[in-house]
């Protein structure tokens, strides 16, 4: 037996600090909120105290937001704001092994993703978004397209450095100034990314990072001189949100949770729909809004795929996050871990088959071994509910519309994938998804320039492209 | 059609004769391009350290058919290559003997005289290589000639002509020949998919050498740019690991050219372990065609357990 000799990054390269204060006005300054301690889930040792804010606070880091925007950036022109964005994003790349090390450490997610997908993809938002501030005349929203003024923007923790960037880069090259909360659980690369934006010199008070719970991000949503939120994060808390804010002028972008459906037809190429379907549930332990939690395989094909994607699934490597060759790794939080747990165990007794990988699990930290359900149909929670963790609900279908309805028939509408080797029916099927995003014979490719969003309670308003500018301007 | 082995009902139907071939072929799943490079790309960054590493070295160079196929060769190169088979590092007598050396069908003799008793395999290429562009019966007797010489493999190659203008049951029937030729020389099937082109076609071709009982399927001659590459080799060890769902079966591949260093051998160890399964990391089963391959593992085996690199002087050239 050949075994792969441990890999490990090392994880001084994170740069890690006992303590991480909030980002106001252009400084570190101590929060007076309650700190929270913020844990390696794959270890549950305490990595670093965090300060967090109070509503004095986020008072505060808003006016400080006004001030910038009305002194300086929105009166700044496009092409000035373009370098300072520029300069973060190539700051990024300059820190990236310090950035990946401390999301993998603070997250829980496998190195090789944090190094090859997180961190390029944010530098990758910056730049992309760069390129637009001096070109919004052009972007099809009218000959000067104005800001809208202080965005609001909460942010989840499964992409924590990659969600800032999505919401931190489009609002400063249209214009906006903006105060963000990280999660609770993973604010540490969002703080170093207020040190870079620090030392790229970005003008006071433009960029305000308030770490927190829960009552951070509703006090900045409701906070009335806020014009522009947008939520990242549960569809329930998405609810809340909407309710808080209506009546209200603030615009408004969600960004919500999903059940997507992965669809594999009998004339698929089998080998790499495979592949799709693993990393479509399995990547980022399945801690994705748009992860293909649902596979809708053609009955013809259903044994012959479910034989290969055992057989794959068991030579995922789950284990330390900081090994390169880990594929799996920890899953953010104890309450997230009870969450899969629960909803497996509802699967079982629902009488869905399950199967999960042998892989040895590590003794510490919060771990969840690749599980894959099949017999599942339609009533059952774990083909209607968002697991949120490492665990795939196989259906079958018979034909093309049935697929289509079984697909459809979710209150979610993030994403969906479509496998065959006949163009023609790629094109049918994406007319008919219910979903934001459509990937052919792919799953879970991201960049800048496709706008990314979903229907139905997994939100509305678009993030990327041109499209995702007009979240940030006043049109 | 004669089906060379004994096949289950699905896969002798699949040769009962040339439309049933065509349609067996043509009815396999496609494979992406893209995705199948990506999963190459992605397993390509697996971080194989310490342990793992030397253990990938020495498992490398069990698999090496140390290989010679120039216009230029003579006994005295072929009896150097024969002596670096034995030892590959003459100073270290732990290291491993390479699995096969590969020659030319004249060359077989000289190769087979040194190489008695060593448990080292003669490899000679037959079949007209590397074109393939003569007729059966010069075919035949190639592959004849290299195992009187005493080859006990026999390297071949297909028909790629045949097999672009979908003439498949000609190639099918060239490789149960070739088989039957070689008595129990085992027999390596070159697909040589730096012509065939599409990761479909190679696909197909594996297929076909497999149903005609080639032993191993090998990616290219060496003469042909590109010869081996990570994705190409992806999609043959997934076809014999499906010829052992299949049939129970185990068979080979050889990716063959363009592999130099250690760090490639590694990505095509991991390919092996990942794709198709622990089972084939066996000389039996995957082989590496290589000529200057050898002494980069030599270099980075003296790394490993030095801790200092060395540089090219203190391997031999042959």
């Amino acid at each position: 037996m050949w075994e792969y000799a441990p890999a490990p990054e090392s994880r001084d390269i994170a740069n890690l600090k006992p303590n991480y204060r909030m980002f106001v006005d252009g400084k570190f300054v101590e929060g007076t909120g309650e700190p929270l301690k913020t844990i390696n889930p794959a270890t549950e040792e305490v990595l670093a105290e965090v300060s967090t804010a109070s509503a004095s606070d986020v008072d505060n880091a808003v006016k400080a937001a006004r001030r910038a925007y009305d002194r300086v950036w929105s009166k700044m022109p496009g092409s000035e704001r373009a370098k300072y964005i520029y300069r973060i994003a190539r700051q990024i790349q300059e820190r990236a092994r310090e950035l990946a090390v401390l999301e993998s450490l603070d997250n829980g997610k496998p190195i090789k993703e944090s190094r090859d997908v997180d961190v390029p993809t944010a530098a990758a938002h910056f730049f992309y978004h760069a390129g637009w501030a001096d070109k919004l005349s052009y972007a099809g929203y009218g000959p000067d397209p104005k800001p809208l003024g202080v965005a609001g923007q909460v942010i989840p923790w499964n992409f924590p450095l990659l969600m800032a960037a999505w919401k931190i880069a489009p609002a400063l090259a249209c214009g906006n100034t903006v105060v963000l909360k990280p999660a609770e659980t993973t604010p540490l690369t969002a703080l170093v990314l207020a040190d870079i934006i620090q030392q790229c010199d970005l003008p006071p008070g433009v960029v305000n990072i308030i770490p927190g719970a829960g009552d951070v991000g509703a006090a900045l949503v409701e906070h009335g001189d806020v014009n522009k939120v947008a939520f990242t994060g549960s569809t329930e808390v998405g609810k809340i949100i909407q309710r808080q804010l209506a009546g209200s002028s603030k615009k408004l972008t969600l960004e919500l949770g999903g059940k997507a459906a992965n669809i594999v037809f009998d004339d698929a190429p089998l080998d790499q729909a495979v592949e799709g379907i693993v990393n479509g549930i399995f990547f980022n332990q399945g801690h994705v809004c748009c992860a293909g939690s649902r596979l809708l395989v053609q009955e013809s094909v259903a044994d012959e795929l479910l034989e290969k994607l055992h057989v794959r699934v068991s030579t995922l490597r789950v284990g330390d996050p900081l090994d390169k060759n880990t594929d799996v790794g920890a899953i953010n939080s104890r309450e997230q871990l009870t969450k899969i747990k629960e909803l497996t165990e509802s699967g079982e007794a629902e009488g869905a088959q399950r199967w999960t990988s042998s892989c040895p699990l590590p003794d510490k930290g919060f771990f969840f071994a690749p599980t894959v359900f099949s017999n599942v149909s339609q009533a059952m929670r774990i083909a209607r509910e968002e697991i949120f963790g490492p665990v795939l609900s196989v259906l079958t279908f018979r034909t093309p519309d049935e697929a289509v309805a079984k697909a459809n028939n979710t209150p979610y509408g993030l994403s969906a994938g479509v496998w065959t080797e006949k163009g023609s029916r790629i094109l049918w099927m994406a007319q008919r998804m219910r979903a934001g995003v459509v990937w052919s014979n792919t799953f879970n490719r991201f960049d800048p320039a496709a706008p990314f969003g979903g229907y139905q309670e997994s939100g509305f308003g678009r993030e990327g492209g041109r499209t995702g500018l007009e979240a940030y301007l006043d049109v | 059609m004669a089906a060379p082995t004994t096949l289950p009902s699905a896969l002798a139907d699949a040769v009962r004769d040339e439309s049933s071939l065509r349609r067996f072929l043509h009815g396999l799943p496609g494979v992406d391009q893209v995705g199948v490079e990506q999963r190459a790309a992605g397993l390509g960054t697996r971080s194989i350290k310490k342990a793992a590493k030397l253990h990938a070295i020495d498992l490398a160079i069990s698999m090496v058919d140390l290989t010679t196929l120039e216009g230029a060769d003579t006994p005295g190169k072929v009896r150097s290559l024969a002596a670096k088979a034995k030892r590959p590092d003459p100073e270290r007598p732990d290291v491993p003997q390479v699995a096969a050396v590969c020659v030319y069908p004249d060359m077989v003799k000289t190769a087979a005289d040194e190489l008695k008793g060593t448990g080292i395999n003669v490899a000679s290429v037959a079949t007209a290589f590397p074109s393939g562009r003569s007729t059966m019966d010069i075919k035949l007797a190639d592959t004849r000639f290299a195992v009187e010489q005493g080859a006990s493999e026999v390297d071949m190659v297909i028909d790629r002509g045949a097999f672009l203008s979908g003439r498949y049951g000609q190639v099918f029937e060239e490789i149960v020949k070739v088989k039957e030729a070689c008595g129990d020389a085992h027999l390596k099937v070159i697909l040589e998919t730096g012509e065939l082109v599409t990761y479909d076609n190679v696909r197909r071709a594996s297929w076909l050498a497999l149903l005609a009982g080639g032993d191993f399927i090998k990616t290219s001659t060496g003469k042909v740019q590109p010869a081996a590459t990570l994705p190409v080799t992806h999609v043959m060890l997934q076809a014999v690991r499906d010829w052992k769902t299949q049939t129970g079966e185990l068979r080979g591949v050889k990716p063959a050219g363009g592999i130099r260093s250690t760090k490639d051998a590694i990505k095509y160890l991991v390919a092996v372990h990942e794709v198709a399964g622990p089972e084939w990391l066996d000389p039996h089963l995957f082989r590496f065609g290589a000529s200057t391959l050898l002494n980069d593992l030599l270099m980075q085996r003296r790394t490993q357990l030095d801790g200092h690199y060395s540089g090219p002087d203190y391997v031999t050239v042959d």
